[in-house]
């Protein structure tokens, strides 16, 4: 493999694992606040198609983005609702919410564009544009340095910047402020947090509502950054994924980035090499693309270690004497 | 003491506060008052309502009528924030920690000065150690919590009550958890608390510390408030009969005991749980007929698991010999059923899951584990009938009250719950009663019985081995006294020629003087016990 070509599939998986990571942080915050998430996948599929529809309507990226976190937001309301204020099964909720997004996103696209369950192709205006960072065509014909600076760091939407920036933003938060160290809290030992007179339910709910937040953005890119429109189920397990690099991740910012890296390289493998020739045994391009699914049960079987998820994940908070 | 309170105000007063939950009435018109500087007990049996009047004055639960007063202003306490305002702090029974935070940012939390982190956390290491030299309170500060002994994550707790500048601390059954030499180290910082002019309300059982530490004493029971006294002008014997309502004898009578033949040895017993921690290090021992051996021992280090094995329900390695014949330790054999059959009989420690099934009737109940004997048979079915004379009799031979064998058990109260098992357990006449917390949640007037029924049992040429928590229930039974301390019996002792000081010692691992003061001694024992099990898990 020459060296371009690496970069390409660098830079493919640079793009591929923008979704994966906002999803991974969106359940980041939710569940180190103590509440499961398994909705990511919904989330994200509500945001990517109402935001590629918004988009198509109104020719604008950013109202569609607006629309994409709108909906991404509702549907985290409707599991805080669920889980936090009623108490009830973390889990259930979560399924509720992907099976709510699966159908209702297709029902509404039939009904609204009448293409089959998607929408327009995305002409420019309606989609992210990549950004060209300064200096990317001056330092191109530079050995190495060049190349890499203007093929894989320059030459992304606005949303893959945010994204890589929201890691270390993460981390601040968690580790650095007020809010993150009542978040963590509020996951391990909620009544830790309700005796010293801090509200769980306020907490909980803000966490829910930064998971919405990260999952809108995420959505979002799918439809209008990384493709031109929104086809049924194209997070195609996105959503799982990221909660399996979650784990990979022991729940720390930092580790996200690197899972979901991997987890992007993996489909960008996937995508670049279709049919592999191994010296007269062809590897099917079904496999290929089964690859990262495979490597999610693999890692999350053997290779996780002892990751301890916070220690009141999945129980909804019920004050006792 | 706020500076501007007047001096001869009551730090805390209650005026008629009652709650009810359903049809429960937990406090009944309570009035209170405790005056500032002072260490006010409130001592009463489960379910007297103390840890509800409390958890009012912490704002956990609004009172359906009453009001308080702190330092003489009538004060609304709707909820947590509130209270902490009002300059409560409260030790709860559970401590109300996160595991992985430090002590730093467990004092911090919910008290921090502004959005960002480290400016709180700085400010919080200075006062800790000024509170450390103060009131020898000392914990280091950047250790996670889960690696400390539970002495210590309860200093973390005082810390935070002290860090938000509480003047009231309400400690909840604070020993309940501690070494005999911890629970010594925490009455000397009450001591320092009450010095400094802090008012501190200790809810507790144990008529011991009542009069070791308090000045004033309030008892409670079924609700209401029975009588405040002076701690000076009472006794225990006194606080008792205010407590149940008559009389109590709070020493067992027994003669010495007549030990005969080894019944039940115990040889190099270990057991691993599924977390990799090794419970059982090496356990060795043996009961003979006609004598008690109480196991001493502060909850957590290996008495239940030895319970466990010996009763059937977990594996382990070594040699156990029940009458000289071993027993399987793991695999065929080594069930409950087959420990019956041995004659084990077993009143388990925790005997609201493990004793009884508490949705099902008291019959039912007396008739588990040996529902197979024929006398319960009818052909293929149970002889209801007969369980439920069978039942009947045990009642009354027990003095379980109300004596109806059709409530179930989660109806009857804690003493009475335990009559039912140890009638069940007992009247099966076995060679060997393995007994865990026998009174634990039992009220004094049934503990005396419970404690004549054991003895009788030995008396009758049985061997009994004692599990218990309590010091005081372990001297007045046992007619030898081991103690374990993380997985192993760190020694035998006679109870006549031993003392409360010298068992504290051995219950925190000491078995020699050490060279170092003693609490600190203790302390790193304990918080090796602690890491040797946070390692694995």
């Amino acid at each position: 493999m020459d060296f371009l070509t690496l970069l390409q599939v660098l830079d493919s998986t640079v793009r591929l694992a923008t979704p994966l990571l906002l999803a991974c942080l969106a359940g980041l915050f939710s569940e180190r606040a103590g509440i499961f998430d398994i909705g990511l996948e919904g989330k994200m599929l509500a945001s990517a198609f109402f935001a590629a529809a918004t988009a198509a309507l109104t020719g604008s990226v950013w109202l569609g983005l607006l629309a994409g976190i709108a909906s991404s937001m509702v549907l985290s309301a409707i599991h805080g609702l669920a889980s936090i204020t009623f108490r009830g099964n973390q889990l259930i909720s979560g399924v509720a919410i992907n099976f709510l997004a699966a159908g209702m996103t297709v029902l509404i696209a039939q009904d609204w564009f009448a293409q089959g369950g998607r929408t327009p192709s995305l002409m420019s205006g309606g989609r992210f544009e990549d950004i060209t960072l300064p200096l990317a065509g001056t330092l191109a014909p530079v050995p190495i340095i060049g190349p890499i600076y203007a093929e894989l760091i320059s030459g992304h939407s606005i949303l893959v910047y945010v994204a890589f920036l929201c890691v270390p933003a993460t981390w601040w938060v968690l580790f650095r402020t007020r809010f993150g160290l009542r978040l963590r809290a509020v996951g391990e030992a909620p009544e830790a947090v309700d005796t010293a007179g801090v509200s769980v339910i306020g907490l909980r709910f803000a966490a829910v509502g930064i998971c919405g937040l990260l999952c809108g953005l995420a959505g979002a890119y799918l439809a209008t950054g990384l493709q031109a429109g929104f086809v049924k189920d194209m997070t195609a397990g996105r959503g799982y994924i990221a909660l399996a690099a979650l784990i990979f991740a022991k729940w720390r910012p930092w580790y996200a980035l690197w899972a979901c890296l991997l987890f992007g390289l993996l489909q960008a493998v996937a995508l670049r090499y279709q049919n592999i020739d191994l010296g007269g045994i062809v590897i099917p391009v079904q496999f290929m693309d089964a690859l990262p699914y495979i490597l999610t049960v693999v890692i999350l079987a053997g290779f996780v270690g002892k990751a301890i998820p916070p220690r009141a994940g999945g129980e909804p908070y019920v004050k006792e004497r | 003491m706020s500076p501007h309170s007047p001096a001869d105000a009551p730090a805390i007063e209650l005026k008629g506060i009652s709650k009810a939950f359903g049809p429960v009435q937990a406090n009944k018109d309570i009035s209170m008052r405790v005056m500032p500087g002072t260490i006010h007990g409130i001592i009463g049996e489960n379910g007297a309502g103390k840890s509800t009047l409390m958890s009012i004055l912490y704002g956990f639960y609004k009172a359906d009528a009453g009001e308080v007063f702190i330092s003489g202003k009538k004060t609304e306490i709707p909820d947590s924030q509130a209270a902490i305002r009002a300059g409560i702090g409260m030790v709860f029974q559970h401590f109300k920690l996160v595991q992985n935070f430090t002590v730093l940012e467990n004092v911090i939390l919910g008290a921090e000065d502004g959005g960002l982190l480290r400016p709180s956390l700085a400010k919080a290491r200075g006062v800790l150690k000024q509170l450390a030299a103060e009131y020898e309170l000392s914990v280091d500060p950047d250790t996670q919590v889960q690696h400390l002994s539970v002495g210590h994550q309860q200093r973390v707790e005082i810390l935070k009550a002290l860090y938000r500048e509480a003047d009231i601390l309400i400690l909840d059954e604070p020993t309940g958890v501690l070494t005999p030499a911890e629970a010594d180290h925490l009455f000397r910082i009450l001591d320092n608390l009450r010095a400094e002019g802090k008012t501190i309300i200790l809810i507790t059982h144990k008529l011991r510390e009542i009069m070791e530490i308090t000045d004033t004493v309030s008892v409670m029971r079924r609700g209401e408030m029975t009588a405040t006294v002076k701690t000076a002008e009472t006794s225990p014997e006194q606080l008792a009969e205010l407590m149940v309502g008559r009389k109590v004898l709070l020493r067992v009578d027994k003669t010495p005991a007549k030990p005969g033949a080894k019944v039940l040895e115990v040889e190099n017993l270990r057991l691993v749980d599924d977390k990799g921690v090794e419970r059982l290090r090496g356990i060795d021992l043996e009961v003979r007929a006609g004598e008690i051996l109480g196991i001493a021992g502060v909850a957590g280090n290996g008495q239940s698991e030895l319970l466990e094995v010996l009763g059937g329900y977990a594996t382990a390695t070594g040699t156990v010999r029940v009458n000289g014949a071993a027993m399987p330790l793991s695999g065929p054999g080594s069930d409950g059923q087959s420990r019956r059959a041995c004659g084990i009989a077993h009143v388990p420690e925790d005997r609201q899951h493990e004793g009884l099934i508490m949705p099902y009737t008291a019959w039912e109940n007396t008739a588990f584990g040996y529902h197979r004997d024929p006398a319960l048979q009818k052909g293929l079915l149970m002889d209801n009938a007969a369980i439920r004379a069978d039942a009947a009799a045990k009642m009354d031979r027990f003095d379980v009250r109300p004596p109806d064998p059709t409530l179930a058990a989660r109806n009857f109260s804690g003493g009475n719950q335990q009559k039912i098992v140890l009638a069940r357990e007992i009247e099966r006449n076995p060679d060997i009663l393995l007994v865990g917390q026998p009174t634990r949640g039992v009220d004094i007037g049934a503990i005396e019985f419970i404690h004549q029924q054991i003895v009788r049992l030995r008396d009758a040429g049985k061997a009994i081995l004692l599990v218990s928590v309590e010091l005081d229930e372990i001297f007045s039974l046992s007619d030898r006294i081991a103690v374990m301390f993380d997985g192993r019996i760190m020694g035998v002792r006679d109870p006549a020629e031993t003392d409360q000081t010298e068992l504290g010692l051995l219950m925190a691992g000491i078995t020699e003087k050490p060279d170092r003061p003693l609490i600190d001694a203790v302390d790193a024992k304990l918080d090796a016990k602690e890491a040797r099990e946070a390692g694995h898990g």
